[in-house]
């Protein structure tokens, strides 16, 4: 779960390089996706060794169907537009950030060093995408409806990250996992001031019925999938 | 593209301490904590360095490549000026 959020939300990103609004943003948007990538190359690392046998990194990257992804659906939302990327980039990273927060100290201590190193990057990733969901909100009028549609439509995605499926219960009342009672009760205060800073109305929508955490997911999953594994699935094996 | 409107910024960057800050290039930004950050993403992603500063381009005079001759050239035929004409021990190095 934690692998995959930051295995489809950083493939999203890499579709960007190269068509990023501007030279520089679309720089940064590629590192935060290479963030994103390391982190999961952290976790499926040691998930293969968990798993043991023929499993590798790349197995479990690259060969699970769609069923057996546990991302959020907020990730898996399409690059609809700049302002989505950044909605969507936002409301993922004050939700990351927390989430680490809690796991530096996890009583496992493979995935406490991992959050110990991902912490400093959704330090900064949350600091890039608040920065500019405040340009956006704050900026023109095109650019202020832009940011307002883009978060309206993403908004009803986000209580699933804090709606705890029973193997988050399980790892919780082990020490490994996070609470995220705790971190809802944080979450919403830092949206809340990014968005008056932003001016944008905070989204009042009714929540989306949301299950990619157990393995339900949008259509959208699918096409990153058949688009994200066609190398391994063409040619099994295969290394560059 | 809409990069015309955004001002033009120029990036030193300290590559480790003890060290001067040396001109890397430039980059478009709207303000100092966008090209901050664009200059962190942009000349650091590969540890090139331990501190970022960051100029707006226009607070930068320059000189005028037609003033060359008045500035640059009367120093030319002033060898002297350099101190080349010491013999110096031989213990002495590194200087």
């Amino acid at each position: 779960m934690l692998g995959d959020n930051s295995m489809i939300l950083g493939h999203r990103l890499s579709q960007l390089c190269g068509h990023g609004p501007t030279l520089e943003t679309d720089i940064a948007l590629t590192n935060i996706s290479l963030d994103f990538f390391g982190q999961v190359r952290s976790y499926f690392q040691y998930a293969a060794e968990i798993k043991g046998g023929d499993a590798t990194e790349d197995s479990i990257a690259y060969l699970r169907y769609e069923r057996e992804h546990f991302n959020a659906i907020l990730v898996e939302q399409p690059n609809t537009d700049f302002a989505y990327v950044i909605a969507r980039q936002f409301l993922f990273d004050a939700y990351h950030r927390l989430l680490l927060e809690q796991l530096i100290d996890s009583q496992d201590e493979r995935i406490a060093a991992i959050a110990a190193k991902s912490i400093k990057e959704s330090k900064y990733h949350l600091r890039f995408s608040s920065e500019w969901v405040k340009r956006l909100g704050a900026g023109t009028d095109i650019s202020h409806s832009k940011m307002q549609d883009a978060l309206n439509a993403l908004f009803p995605f986000v209580h699933e990250l804090f709606h705890e499926t029973e193997i988050e219960k399980e790892m919780k009342d082990k020490g490994i996992g996070a609470d995220l009672n705790k971190i809802k009760e944080n979450y919403y205060p830092i949206i809340n001031e990014v968005l008056s800073n932003a001016q944008i109305i905070k989204p009042d929508f009714p929540d989306r019925q949301t299950n990619g955490k157990t393995g339900m997911h949008t259509e959208y999953l699918g096409f990153i999938l058949a688009e994200f594994q066609y190398m391994q699935r063409a040619y099994p094996n295969m290394t560059w | 593209m809409s990069n015309n409107e955004w001002p033009i910024w120029e990036i030193f960057i300290r590559s480790k301490n003890g060290l001067e800050h040396r001109h890397v290039g430039s980059l478009h930004a709207s303000d100092a904590d966008m090209a901050m950050e664009n200059a962190r993403d942009v000349y650091t992603r590969r540890q090139e360095g331990v501190s970022i500063w960051v100029v707006e381009s226009n607070h930068i005079t320059a000189s005028n490549p037609d003033n060359n001759g008045e500035l640059f050239e009367p120093a030319q035929d002033k060898v002297y000026r350099h101190p080349t004409f010491y013999d110096l021990p031989i213990e002495l190095k590194h200087i």
